[in-house]
């Protein structure tokens, strides 16, 4: 089965906890498994392998001696080394300028359009600025009815030229109409290109000299692997990007090319592409990022998701039930309704800290619920507020009344008490201990 | 600044030095790595190991070839440098069976039913225009299934590839019921006797349980119309894409009996190695690989010739033949 970076470093960790100090024969069988965890979570051969030679250096310092417990210290050495590769802190998009100029360039199918378009719905919604879409793929089949469509769903102007094939002056033109519009982000998507084609990385020069952009931002895929430093590299020279997306990061892949990337041109991770959805776009933050890679849990995420969605009063209430454990059928669908909103749940779940692991075998998925929220309508007030009420003949009826069956009724019961009983340990100071443990290694 | 606290300054000029490197010939790396010995040994092996690693071909495979060229070594007990490029072919080759592609030796059913799967942005949709061109040029009547009908123009980008190659294509518009419209392209390619059926589909992360539940169900779905459909199930691959590659050939294989490969994106500077991983562990063979964005940039897998360019510059011997 699938394995996580974290999981690996977790079993890499234990190598070392078992023993009593840190050797060198003992750090050199841990850094072996670090190595391999890069490896396979794509990072690339190079770096993998000088983050574990400085890795080797600062674990064997002289930190080393005053060590209480040898496996934390090497996460902490581990976790800092990586948070410091990562880049140090969040770093946003630059949007000043008369228009602000946003150039994408990118390999061919790593989500620039895709991205140009939530780029416009988050200058529009989170920046309350007037975006300009600019249509500038003129090569691949459709790729600007592709951004024709998103712009039309998310009520944004699109630039492009029918016929024109030169993207230059397509560029142009769309920034003195930005001008004459009052729209102050031009948002210019470009065609996919492959590092190693010299006329088309020529346009693309071409392009951010004739537009002199804000930002120029290098769209990559968050599965690349190897290959993802010498196109990060080759873009870098032609270009100078000002910043990385990483897209798709929605999918299980251990992303290790954003710290090649990271590695090898030193520009900040801007923005990460988290689905399909044009909001699935989320700011980067580095150390964050690190503690994920770590199996640390992207906590602080997952509480500005939360709060952007719940209603405080009610977390407050469901706080105390949980704590009394009166946890019923009516929270579990109002959380249902909440969690929906929030957006995928099994990355949601996978944002707390030590959960990660379990859940990652659980088949979640949205629209399962469905069949989940038949069930719970089909039932009595008394029965939701008493959820113990529902012996066989009960579940025979909200079988029938829900359209589902049986099995799927007595899936959802026993989902709902192993759900009570996980809340339970959460709530009775468990995770409060977790958490102060998680502060200890960090210090 | 912080950031290369991590790397001193040589050693940063060392790392440029060593990305580079890996652009280069890896037969050459190879002959670098045996200069003054005449035999293998530890130091060569590892940096096999090395070069194959920064191929894509993952940890796992990479240790599978480099223990049966050690085997190899001690059985044979003296092999000179010069055999070593001989034996790393034919173990990387042998991992990777040349596929018994159905249609070469005229055995193809008909309708000959190709169901095109993968993740977003790995090149469905080219492919399939490729396709199309490929089996038209052959003299063979097809029909195009525009069965993605989420993605924002998918289904105008299937058509202008119908317009290019001559060939039809069944659409419902964007939004419509993929298995609907699955159902009907069978349909009428079964009532227009077209030869060969090639249904596009959205692309979906290997990990969203819906979206492969829907793609099993477009599978079905097509079972219906004829039972023995879809005969090919192509899961496109992204050369560029790392270990993450092996994951979606487990999932979409689970979820719609994936029985062909295509790789594209091969005239980049990736290497595609991770597909001699997928190929060896789930036994699905490459049928064809991806080199260009023209129509006739497609070309027929043979193992060898992957083995040759995976060893050889990026973007040469396999858009040079």
């Amino acid at each position: 089965m699938f394995e996580n970076l974290s999981d690996k470093l977790e079993r890499a960790f234990k190598l070392v906890k078992g023993k009593g100090k840190i050797t060198e024969i003992n750090v050199a069988e841990t850094l072996k498994e670090v190595r391999r965890a890069l490896l396979e979570a794509d990072v690339n051969y190079k770096v993998a392998k000088q983050f574990t030679d400085t890795v080797k250096e600062k674990a064997l310092g002289q930190q080393v001696l005053t060590a209480v417990s040898p496996g934390q210290l090497m996460v902490k050495v581990v976790r800092d080394e990586l948070a410091l590769l990562m880049g140090s802190s969040a770093s946003e998009v630059n949007l000043q300028g008369q228009p602000a100029v946003l150039l994408m360039a990118g390999l061919q199918g790593s989500g620039k359009t895709t991205l140009s378009a939530k780029l416009a719905n988050y200058v529009k919604q989170k920046k309350g600025r007037n975006p300009l879409l600019v249509a500038c793929d003129v090569y691949r089949p459709a790729a600007i009815d592709q951004l024709k469509t998103l712009g039309e769903q998310l009520e944004v102007e699109v630039y492009s030229e029918e016929g024109v094939k030169d993207p230059v002056a397509i560029a142009r033109h769309a920034v003195d109409h930005a001008k004459k519009q009052g729209c102050q982000v031009v948002i210019v998507d470009t065609a996919g290109r492959l590092a190693i084609d010299e006329e088309m990385m020529h346009e693309i020069s071409a392009l951010k000299g004739a537009l002199q952009p804000t930002e120029i931002l290098f769209v990559v895929d968050a599965m690349t692997g190897q290959d993802a430093v010498n196109t990060a590299s080759v873009f870098n020279e032609k270009l100078d990007f000002d910043g990385v997306v990483l897209t798709k990061m929605d999918g299980d892949t251990r992303g290790g090319a954003a710290l090649s990337i990271k590695a090898v041109v030193n520009k900040p991770i801007k923005f990460i592409g988290t689905g399909e959805k044009p909001d699935a776009l989320d700011v980067f933050h580095p150390e964050r990022m690190a503690d994920r890679i770590l199996g640390m849990g992207d906590i602080v995420s997952l509480v500005e998701k939360a709060q952007e969605q719940i209603d405080e009063k009610e977390a407050a209430a469901l706080q105390k039930k949980i704590a009394k454990n009166k946890f019923d059928f009516n929270d579990f669908l109002s959380q249902l309704q909440q969690i929906k909103k929030m957006g995928n749940i099994k990355d949601l779940v996978g944002m707390i800290p030590g959960v990660g692991k379990q859940i990652k075998d659980m088949d979640i998925d949205n629209d399962s619920f469905k069949g989940i929220e038949a069930i719970i309508r089909s039932m009595t007030p008394e029965e939701r507020n008493n959820p113990s009420l529902l012996a066989g003949n009960r579940r025979k009826r909200l079988a029938s009344g829900s359209g589902t069956d049986i099995q799927q009724v007595n899936k959802l019961i026993k989902q709902f008490e192993d759900m009570r009983k996980m809340m339970k340990s959460f709530s009775s100071g468990k995770a409060q201990r977790m958490m102060q443990q998680m502060q200890r290694t960090r210090r | 600044m912080a950031l290369f606290g991590l790397f001193k300054k040589e050693s940063k000029q060392q790392l440029d030095k060593g990305l580079s490197a890996t652009r280069e010939n890896l037969f050459s790396r190879v002959a670098r790595a045996v200069v003054g010995k005449s035999k293998v040994d530890e130091e060569v092996l590892d940096s096999l190991e090395e070069i194959l690693l920064s191929s894509d071909v993952g940890v796992p495979t990479t240790l599978r070839i480099i223990e049966r060229l050690q085997e190899r070594v001690s059985r044979d007990k003296f092999v000179g440098t010069t055999e070593l490029n001989r034996l790393l072919k034919e173990e990387v080759a042998g991992l990777m069976a040349d596929s018994g592609n159905g249609q070469e030796d005229g055995t193809m059913p008909m309708p000959y039913v190709i169901l095109v799967v993968g993740v977003n942005g790995t090149g469905k949709t080219t492919t399939i225009g490729k396709l199309a061109y490929r089996f038209s040029k052959e003299g063979r009547t097809v029909l195009l299934g525009a069965a993605d009908t989420f993605r924002a123009a998918a289904v105008d980008q299937l058509k202008i590839w119908g317009e290019r190659t001559g060939v039809p294509v069944v659409h419902q518009g964007m939004g419509a019921d993929p298995a609907s419209v699955a159902f009907d392209t069978v349909k009428s390619g079964v009532a227009q006797g077209s030869e060969v059926i090639i249904i596009d589909t959205a692309g979906r992360l290997h990990n969203k349980a819906n979206l492969m539940d829907e793609l099993a169900k477009i599978r079905r779905v097509i079972g219906k119309v004829i039972p023995e459909a879809p005969h090919e199930v192509l899961l496109v691959l992204d050369a560029s894409t790392g270990q993450n590659a092996l994951e979606q050939a487990r999932q979409f294989i689970s979820a719609t009996e994936v029985n062909a490969l295509a790789l594209t994106k091969l005239d980049g500077t990736a290497k595609g190695g991770v597909v001699i991983g997928i190929s060896d562990q789930f036994k699905v063979p490459v049928h064809y690989i991806g080199v260009g964005e023209k129509m006739e940039d497609l070309q027929v897998f043979h193992a060898a010739d992957f083995v040759d360019a995976l060893f050889a510059e990026p973007g040469k011997s396999m858009t040079n033949k």
